[in-house]
């Protein structure tokens, strides 16, 4: 196929020394590196790109930006890819999308002849009779009118998508003039800038637009700023990087290939220009129907001939200028001119001076369709007139680009001076300049940009300029048709008479309207239907226009894939110092907060649990603990501050003893526990349950803000690994290990702790019975882990010694009745109802959650934790969760449930009705499966009810 | 994502901070009775308008206090904790 192309110096963005070939609906295109999908199609004459979304009509480029969402396309199993923003690669598969047959003949096309049953609102009022209808509805409806089709199973297009952070002193959104003015002041003036551009290189309509008669002027200004940017070493350029929102504290989100960017700016300049308004006429969005600029990009980005016979529509001398260009290019052009006032200006004269026939028009009645394109247009004057085209450019007016200056709260109005949205305020600490803010020849906005850009550098506020420089819009472009077809809103295929009907139906104001009409709410997110829908539905209204809003302009303000949302998952793992040697061992690993522990050791889960129980309770085992948290609490104040935090005493707790923690928090809720082991007359080391030491050290801090204790509050969890030697066999085989401390029972009883040099490691040594039998914790820097693990393991290899994981530890700390915080507990339980009210000193003046413990002492329990034991057979369809009931009422749930290898039986806690609390009590467990199983309450702990062998 | 003015390190992206709650009226538990208490604990003290919040710098562990308007969450000022009070009804 021969393609539509102009010789250099167009296609600007475009090496015609790489030809690229890609398929689109399976037939063979040719483009250039450079191209888009889109102007490489157009180059070949494809206008045609996609099917709207209700009444399946034809649809083409509009903007050839990426503001309309007419070129949605679907590659590989992704849907919805703008094809004027995708660069052409070979081999790339590009298929239309939203068709039913082909894209030229869509079988659904017929739709639109049943439009006048298809009101708007149609949904809401149709499908929901009868009850259940709109299940049946749904389907269809979702098929008909839905956008591409995502494939879960499809090989991603993309590699993995990343994000990275940035920051500035000030960032300028938009290359254009005003922008790359703006960024080269705020540099001069001292400032880190980053430029964002989305086009593929800076100089926003420089690059395209034609700003004289002559020509040229523009790429002159575009290489003189260009030059100046890429000179100046504070200027970060980002081209082909899209902004898609402004958020509080100038943090901009932006998108740039796969990487997704969070940009933080002390100051914003906001220079994104305009964006071509659509006119509304009968079969305005027929393919070949574009904004004049989007001819001029066609012709200079991409030296594409856009079309054979082109019209202009236009009420201004940008359009003249479309004029020029497109005679430059070898059309054959004819231009209509509109809108009241006269057009003053070079191009307009140049236009005239080489022949080209100018028509004055009232009105464009319609355009004609011919093989999914435009092939005609009528227009009014006194009488109307019909002129053959292949390309119809419409110049009728602009819309600023305000997305993100509506995002920081600004206010964008309805101007009836300028017949156009207008900027009115923008919000404190944001500045714009340039076309944005209104029509802005190029000294201007060279001026206005050196103002701003100095302003945002400096600090300074500043108030966006009053324009006296005229109006480039038509009054009114919107031409209703008595059949109708004029499109309002491309991406929802609203006409004008629905945006009437809506307000007919009391939708009146912008909000309402948009929701029940759902103009704007598409893919293009309103940003070419705003305005007309604006001015549409003032006027059948009746309402003012000037000074009317548009509806509420949130994030994103271009759509951001899933993939750039989700990115990489950052999720640090914390691992234990001995992480290694476990891995050696074989061990099973699983998740603990953020941690990472060993849950068994080989492969035979159950086998190597009950091994590891038994190695415990008969002979010795090894479990890492480093897990833990630590805190060390420190100062003349330690007591008092723990005696304040948690809910035992510790003020008479002598040094060299260990004391069971409890925390409550205000409500007198449990929310961790641990043990405080005095060191010193002014030094406790605490610990706290894994996953939780971050939160307890930060509430410690919390309270000790208020209280201001004497006392340093430290977290050490880091610093220190822990193992826990536990069995009949640990202190003979601790006594091996050339220790400075007498481990004898009456030395080193229960409960006490001793600090000295373990096989000359320094170390923290403690005796704690969580699992119930004979046991010492010891703590030492976190580097001697590995060195401290291998020389117990050494020293107890002629006892049997085991390493055991935390499954074997959840079973033996279950014998033994001792809860775990947050799988028996959770966010409600109080120590009365976790029967550890034991752990309550009762004599304090104070301790955080006291006083609702106090009142909740005061009512009677409703429920309780409880031991509970499982018939013969019972336990294999109980697990943590199941409910617990009592007369089919429920009264609690499962928190706890293990085969003991010891006594071998099922064993379990549960929360029951408060009345249950005695040994003997029955109550029923709804298993799996919704089986009733008999439990039977049993006295706690299920083994070595004398605590005997801890204290050994 | 805003930014929070931390008095102890400057102003530091709101990601990095953890919100403690509303500063109480002080609230004696010796005195107060029952009702009053569960007040304190369960009441709403988040008006619309100008508040007094607990906010943390995780990375720094630094407790502080910030006044922020609920209404346009816009942070007015911060300050450090405010010197000790008579402590709630430790009586120590």
């Amino acid at each position: 196929m021969t393609q539509a192309r102009l010789p250099p110096p167009y296609g600007r963005f475009i090496d015609r020394q790489a030809p690229r070939t890609f398929t689109f609906e399976g037939r063979q295109y040719s483009g250039f590196v450079g191209d888009t999908i889109a102007s490489a199609l157009v180059a070949n004459g494809q206008w045609l790109m996609s099917r709207s979304f209700k009444y399946h009509r034809p649809r083409g480029p509009f903007t050839l930006t990426g503001d309309d969402a007419n070129t949605l396309v679907q590659i590989g199993g992704e849907p919805n890819i703008l094809a004027d923003r995708y660069p052409v690669r070979d081999g790339l598969a590009v298929w239309g999308q939203h068709y039913f047959g082909s894209l030229v003949n869509d079988r659904l096309r017929g739709l639109e002849r049943l439009s006048r049953f298809m009101p708007v609102g149609f949904y809401y009022r149709t499908f929901f009779r009868p009850r259940g209808a709109w299940r049946h509805w749904e389907r269809v409806i979702r098929r008909s009118a839905g956008l591409g089709r995502f494939d879960p199973k499809a090989e991603p297009r993309r590699g993995r998508c990343d994000k990275a952070y940035l920051f500035a002193d000030v960032a300028v959104i938009g290359a254009g003039v005003a922008g790359m003015s703006a960024a080269l002041a705020a540099a001069e003036a001292g400032a880190e800038v980053i430029l964002v551009e989305r086009d593929p290189e800076v100089g926003g309509a420089l690059n395209y637009r034609r700003l004289g008669a002559d020509g040229g002027e523009g790429d002159r200004h575009r290489d003189a700023l260009a030059e100046a940017v890429a000179a100046e070493p504070a200027i970060r350029v980002m081209t082909g990087t899209t902004c898609t929102g402004w958020f509080a504290d100038h943090m901009l989100t932006m998108v740039r290939g796969d990487r997704f960017y969070k940009l933080r700016a002390r100051r914003t300049v906001i220079a994104t220009g305009v964006i071509g308004r659509p006119a509304v006429f009968r079969n305005n969005d027929l393919p070949g129907i574009i904004h004049g600029s989007a001819a001029q990009r066609l012709i200079h980005l991409y030296g594409v001939r856009p079309g054979r016979e082109a019209v202009v529509a236009t009420c201004n001398g940008d359009g003249y200028g479309v004029a020029l260009d497109l005679i430059d290019a070898g059309c054959a052009v004819t231009v209509v001119e509109m809108g009241g006032d006269a057009i003053s200006d070079p191009r307009r004269d140049r236009v005239r001076e080489r022949g080209v026939p100018v028509r004055r028009a009232d009105a464009l009645v319609e355009a004609v369709e011919r093989n999914n394109r435009i092939a005609g247009l009528q227009a009014r004057d006194h009488s109307a007139f019909n002129l053959e085209c292949d390309l119809l450019c419409v110049e009728l007016g602009v819309t600023p680009a305000a997305s993100l200056i509506a995002h920081g709260g600004g206010e964008v109005v309805y101007s009836n001076d300028r017949h156009a949205m207008l900027v009115k305020e923008l919000p404190d600490g944001m500045h714009a300049a340039g076309a944005v803010l209104g029509p802005c020849p190029f000294d201007a906005a060279r001026a206005e940009g050196d103002v701003v850009g100095a302003a945002a550098a400096g600090d300074d506020t500043w108030s966006p300029p009053r324009r006296e420089n005229g109006c480039l819009n038509h009054p009114w472009p919107i031409f209703p048709h008595p059949k109708g077809k004029e499109f309002v809103d491309f991406d929802e295929d609203l006409t004008a008479a629905d945006l009437q009907h809506t307000v007919a139906d009391g939708f009146r104001t912008v909000e309402l309207a948009k929701r029940f009409s759902t103009v704007g709410m598409g893919p293009s997110q309103g940003r070419l239907s705003a305005v007309n829908a604006v001015c549409l539905l003032a006027d059948a209204a009746g309402a003012p226009l000037d000074g009317a809003r548009v509806w509420t302009n949130r994030p994103p303000a271009e759509p951001e894939t899933f993939a750039h949302l989700a990115g990489q998952s950052f999720q640090p793992v914390r691992l234990s110092p001995m992480q290694g040697r476990h891995l050696e061992a074989g061990a099973e690993m699983m998740v603990a907060g953020a941690w990472l522990r060993p849950a068994f050791y080989g492969r035979d889960r159950e086998r190597a649990i009950r091994e590891e129980v038994s190695a415990v309770r008969t002979g010795v085992g090894l479990i890492d603990v480093s897990t833990l948290g630590g805190i060390d609490v420190r100062g003349p104040d330690a007591a008092e501050f723990l005696n304040r935090i948690y809910t035992f005493a510790y003020k008479k707790q002598e040094v060299g003893r260990v004391r069971y923690v409890l925390m409550c928090d205000e409500m007198g809720v449990i929310i961790d526990d641990g043990v405080a082991c005095r060191l010193e007359e002014e030094h406790f080391y605490v610990t706290t349950t894994t996953g939780n030491s971050d939160a307890v050290h930060r509430a410690m801090l919390r309270w000790n803000a208020e209280w201001k204790l004497d006392l340093d509050i430290t977290n050490v969890t880091a610093a220190y690994c822990g193992v826990n030697i536990a069995g009949p066999r640990a202190r003979a085989v601790l006594e091996r290990v050339q220790a400075d401390m007498d481990l004898g029972r009456d030395a080193f009883p229960y409960l006490g702790v001793r600090t000295g040099r373990i096989a000359d490691i320094p170390a923290r040594a403690f005796r704690v019975g969580f699992v119930g039998e004979l046991g010492y914790e010891i703590h030492a820097s976190a580097s001697a882990g590995e060195a401290l693990w291998d020389i117990l393991l050494e020293a107890g290899a002629e006892d049997g010694i085991r390493r055991f994981g935390v499954e074997a530890q959840r079973v033996l700390r279950l014998e033994k009745g001792h809860i775990i915080i947050g799988q028996d507990t959770d966010g409600t339980m109080t120590p009365q109802e976790a029967a550890m009210a034991w752990a309550i000193a009762r004599r304090k003046p104070f301790f955080v959650g006291g006083r609702a413990l106090d009142i909740h002492s005061r009512h009677p329990l409703s429920r309780t934790l409880v031991g509970f034991v499982l018939p013969e057979g019972g336990g294999e369809s109980v697990a943590e969760g199941h409910l617990t009931l009592r007369d089919d009422a429920i009264i609690g749930h499962v928190t706890s449930v293990a085969c003991s290898p010891t006594l071998g039986r099922f064993i379990g806690l549960a929360v029951v009705a408060a009345d249950l609390d005695r040994p003997g009590a029955r109550f029923v467990i709804k298993g799996a499966g919704g089986g009733r199983i008999e439990a039977q309450v049993a006295a706690l702990p299920f083994y070595d009810s004398d605590n005997r062998r801890q204290e050994m | 994502m805003k930014l929070m003015p931390c008095p102890l390190n400057g102003p530091r992206s709101i990601t990095e901070f953890v919100y403690g709650g509303t500063v109480p009226e002080t609230a004696d538990p010796a005195s107060e009775d029952d009702a009053a208490w569960a007040d304190h604990i369960f009441g709403p003290h988040t008006p619309p308008g100008i508040v007094r919040e607990w906010w943390c710098h995780v990375a720094s562990g630094y407790w502080f206090i910030a006044e922020r308007n609920t209404v346009t969450d816009e942070i007015l000022r911060t300050i450090p904790p405010p010197r000790a009070k008579p402590v709630q009804g430790t009586g120590s």
